[in-house]
């Protein structure tokens, strides 16, 4: 046992000389979560902030007019075109000269006095839906609280005062930031790469090269073996962790309600499952090119199917049921529920239960294939 | 030289084929990845669940909770009559908004001074919110309407809705083209990067480079069966996406590959230019990544709007190939317009070949030698 | 006699339909220097591998210093060394690294280290730099030596003086030489002819079997020709 140990180490030192001599990886380690939380965090956002109006008025009264007013001063709408004709703005967004078309019908004032009631047409380019989606939330939005001063104005002996008066409050998130939504699950991704990625090409590696052939030979025990594979890459792994959410506290402002240590732990064993991924990776492949693809392909569908990007809620039942299955999930819920609701333990056990299990049987299973095919 | 160039394009063929895993992953990730995320990949938001927190249930407040649970959208998961309860729901992630009624609602209500009611939301995940927010308040809004009926109406200006090109807002429609942008770009970016730092490692790219080939005939040789591999998966990505999705490919599909072509070109020329920059294969891999691949999928439109990015990185965006890519998709496949409104975006990806090809074969021979 | 250090008895390794060994039987006695011949793809490589535990055998049996290789693999390991034809030291790791890296795995006191590193480089005459900026001959020499480094009953080498200039070859057989003089079993493959003249015995294996074995002396009389290059020539050609 104690000749275990003593192997383990020998082997440790040689890991993390080789680690923090190959300068490429080094630079690459340090800058990968400055690189990533900068450039995705400010890129991953559906906000608009101006929405390019093409205008057809064909009314070209007050109503019409102070419509089109309180939509520009919202600050979200830039009127940048206007005429009479329908098929010009279609042109115009067939052109992406705009973005979307108000059109004001002729007799919009008098049917608003007569009937109380008239219609507009909003038509958007839908080619982003989420966009377009927004962009019309927006514009919806502007437009009741028009009809409502409209009501007001026509009838100002009557206050039209709303009937029910609501108040929202977003939780957690009350600028409804998305930043804060996505940086967490960016430190999973990162958590990820560096797990799953950096395992599998390190091993292959060493295949490629002919040095665990040479290890092979020698009496280090495959246990012995694999613990210093992935220790170092543990280590180092939940380093940039912990630089990243210096980064995402200070620099980023994403709160940290709960306890970090909660998620440190979390971190640490969703660590195991990504390493355990990344070495069952390592023995199905044989060039360090086909382990980066393969990676590759698996940390997306992990990442995509995890509800880092769009909600697990939004996705059909078996995505749901396969996302259970998923310890990106799990990771990520366990992330936000901490740093931006503040839970607890009592809150988040059984997702951290989930992982812990996951943890085992990854590495587990990757242990005994790695047994199977070194032979 | 015909002859050589065949039969050295032969030879990459081969290489691409033996490497079956390479090739399966290849093949197979893009009709992956539109199925699973055409399916999986939605914005749109159903089951809401609702927590009601009502102090002092009257008939008002009945009314407008019976409202939600007929709305179809909201589920009620509680009703409760402390916000506490609200706090551990949203915690555990078991409820998505919550409407706490003030006391007294209904007596408010018919003495026509406002009836008070807080929408609380969980905002972590901000887009969903948003939605949620106005599901909810349009239920509020047309109780409301309901029962102000008799008052003297509102005004009431309706929109007429029309979603151009992407009715229902199928996020699919949305991402098909960047995904085969994607696409291309791995194969013709990637692979061709790491195949010839490759050889450039193990020094057969200089038998290459004494041979009668030109450099620029030794970089088409090389290029043109990953070119192939990538027509493929753009085929395939299409037809999967038409067939399991009905994602609408208005336009000219003659025209689409020609434009895929010229992305291709674009791609090719970066892979060339990095393996001709880096010393080994492996810093050739993750440069290609970080320079090619990353860009593409972020900061081209894709996935996040490139009008919402700050304008660094809208500026950024400018140089990368795949977002003038996009949009040129995009606007084949779901407005199924011609060249007379893409020319521009054409033009800069016709530039972007010119620079990048120049710059790619000068640097490749003396680099090697 | 003293019981054989290796001993090989109907080994045999099939991949599928093709038989890379052929049912191969023979033995080394310890001290020896046994070359183990044969054309590229004759099956050397395979043998080592299933004599290293690298590989295993589909049929057949073998011993190694006394101990079976298919039930007592681990013990076997800790008293062998091995240099494969692939150079198999750490590039990125400088020669006191590498030296220490695999003292340790063996099980060598800190000190017996230190003192078997300043020996080894100053007989090899190499400066402590990264392995990686060595030319090859010293990288071969420097294997060779950290194959050694633990004192193992055998050494197994697979073509260690591929590419390797003449003179260096020579020092290279010297350093064999030295080590058997030790006791240490030297088992070598290799597909230079020449470098037969060097071993204590050798054979010859051809299409994944043996056709030859023996001194060095005694075949050249049985088959009647003056180099071991001839006589493998005579062998393979039918193939």
């Amino acid at each position: 046992m104690i000749l275990n140990f003593r192997i383990v180490r020998v082997l440790l030192r040689k890991e993390y000389l080789q680690i923090f001599r190959d300068k490429v990886m080094v630079r690459q380690m340090v800058m990968m979560p400055f690189v990533q939380l900068l450039v995705l965090s400010s890129a991953a956002t559906f906000e608009v902030k101006t929405a390019q109006l093409y205008l057809v008025d064909r009314d070209h009264t007050a109503a019409s007019r102070g419509l089109v007013d309180r939509l520009r001063a919202s600050g979200r709408f830039r009127v940048v075109d206007a005429s009479p004709s329908m098929e010009l703005a279609g042109e115009a967004l067939l052109k992406r000269d705009a973005g979307m078309i108000l059109g004001i019908p002729a007799g919009f004032e008098r049917d608003v006095v007569r009937t109380r009631s008239a219609s507009v047409q909003l038509v958007f380019n839908a080619e982003d839906g989420a966009l377009a989606g927004v962009t019309n939330s927006y514009a919806q939005q502007i437009i009741a609280a028009h009809s409502h001063e409209l009501g007001a104005t026509l009838r100002p002996m009557v206050v039209e005062a709303p009937l029910i008066e609501v108040r929202t409050r977003g939780w957690y998130n009350q600028e409804l930031d998305y930043s804060d939504y996505m940086i967490p699950g960016i430190l999973v991704q990162l958590l990820t790469l560096v797990g799953t990625l950096l395992t599998a090409m390190n091993i292959v590696r060493e295949k490629e090269l002919g040095t665990l052939e040479q290890l092979n030979v020698t009496p280090v025990p495959r246990g012995a073996f694999i613990a210093a594979k992935l220790i170092p890459l543990w280590t180092i792994a939940l380093a940039e962790f912990a630089m990243g959410l210096v980064v995402a506290s200070w620099v980023f402002g994403v709160p940290m309600r709960g306890s970090l240590i909660l998620v440190f732990i979390a971190a640490c064993i969703y660590l195991v499952v990504a390493l355990g991924i990344g070495l069952w990776i390592s023995t199905t492949v044989d060039t360090q090119q086909q382990a980066m693809f393969i990676s590759f392909f698996v940390i997306l569908i992990y990442l995509l199917m995890s509800g880092l990007f769009t909600p697990i809620r939004s996705m059909p039942q078996w995505a749901q049921w396969m996302a259970e299955l998923n310890p990106v999930k799990h990771f990520i819920w366990i992330m936000r529920a901490v740093l931006l609701k503040g839970a607890g333990l009592n809150d988040v056990w059984r997702p951290l239960g989930i992982l812990a299990v996951s943890g085992v049987v990854a590495l587990t299973l990757a242990v005994r294939q790695y047994g199977k095919t070194a032979a | 030289m015909t002859a050589t160039l065949r039969a050295f394009m032969i030879k990459e063929f081969r290489h691409i084929l033996r490497d079956r895993q390479t090739l399966t992953i290849l093949l197979l990730m893009p009709l992956v990845q539109v199925v699973l995320f055409g399916f999986a990949l939605r914005s749109d938001v159903r089951d809401v669940r609702l927590v009601v927190v009502d102090p002092s249930p009257d008939h008002a407040t009945l009314a407008l909770r019976a409202r939600f649970a007929a709305a179809g959208r909201f589920r009620i998961v509680a009703v409760t009559p402390s916000m506490q309860t609200v706090e551990i729901f949203f915690r555990r992630g078991e409820g998505d908004v919550a409407i706490a009624f003030d006391p007294a609602f209904a007596a408010r209500l018919e003495s026509a001074g406002p009836a008070r009611l807080l929408l609380a939301v969980d905002a972590s995940d901000p887009n969903t919110a948003t939605t949620i927010q106005a599901y909810a308040r349009t239920v509020i809004t047309s109780y409301e309407a309901e029962i102000g009926a008799r008052e003297g109406q509102p005004v009431r200006i309706v929109p007429e809705i029309r979603m151009r090109f992407n009715p229902t807002l199928e996020s699919v429609n949305l991402f098909v083209p960047g995904l085969i942008a994607l696409v291309l770009t791995l194969v013709s970016a990637l692979m061709t990067a790491i195949s010839l730092s490759r050889e450039k490692e193990r020094g057969t790219l200089e038998i290459l480079l004494v041979s009668p080939l030109r450099p620029w005939q030794i970089i088409v040789g090389k290029v043109m069966p990953y070119l192939g591999l990538a027509f493929a998966n753009v085929l395939t990505a299409l037809l999967a996406a038409w067939l399991v999705f009905q994602v609408p490919f208005r336009g000219s599909l003659a025209l689409l590959l020609a434009e895929s072509l010229l992305y291709s070109t674009v791609s090719l020329s970066l892979g060339v230019l990095v393996a001709s920059r880096t010393a080994s294969q492996r810093v050739a891999m993750l440069v290609a990544l970080l320079a090619t691949m990353l860009p593409s999928a972020l900061l081209s439109g894709m996935v996040f709007p490139v009008a919402s990015m700050p304008p660094v990185l809208q500026w950024f965006s400018t140089i990368v190939p795949a977002r003038w890519f996009i949009i040129i998709a995009r606007g084949i496949m779901l407005k199924g317009v011609g060249l007379e409104y893409l020319w521009r975006e054409t033009m800069v990806l016709g530039a972007m070949t010119m620079v990048l090809m120049t710059a790619a074969v000068r640097s490749f021979k003396p680099r090697v030698a | 006699m003293t019981a054989p250090t290796i001993r090989a008895h109907g080994l045999t390794r099939r991949f599928g339909a093709f038989t890379a060994v052929d049912n191969i039987s023979f033995s080394v006695g310890a001290g020896e220097v046994f070359g183990f011949l044969g054309a590229n793809g004759a099956g050397k490589t395979t043998a080592i591998r299933m004599l290293t535990g690298l590989l295993a055998p589909t049929s057949g049996e073998a011993q190694v210093a006394g101990l079976d290789v298919a039930s007592q693999m681990d013990q076997i390991r800790r008293r062998i060394g091995y240099m494969s034809q692939r150079f198999s030291l750490y590039d990125d790791l400088t020669v006191l690294e590498n030296i220490g890296l695999y003292g340790g795995i063996y099980g060598l006191a800190g000190e017996q280290i230190a003192q078997r590193s300043s020996a080894m480089l100053k007989r090899l005459n190499l400066a402590d730099d990264l392995v990686g900026r060595l030319p090859l001959g010293w990288k071969q020499k420097l294997a060779f030596s950290v194959a050694l480094l633990h004192d193992p009953a055998v050494v197994f080498l697979d073509e260690p003086t591929g590419g390797v200039d003449p003179i260096t070859r020579r020092q290279f057989w010297e350093l064999i030489y030295a080590a058997a003089e030790r006791g240490t079993t030297v088992f070598v493959t290799t597909h230079y002819m020449d470098e037969a003249e060097y071993c204590d015995r050798i054979s010859i294996m051809v299409d994944g079997r043996i056709a030859a074995l023996g001194t060095p002396a005694e075949l050249k009389a049985k088959w009647d020709v003056p180099t071991i290059d001839e006589l493998f020539v005579r062998l393979a050609r039918p193939a």
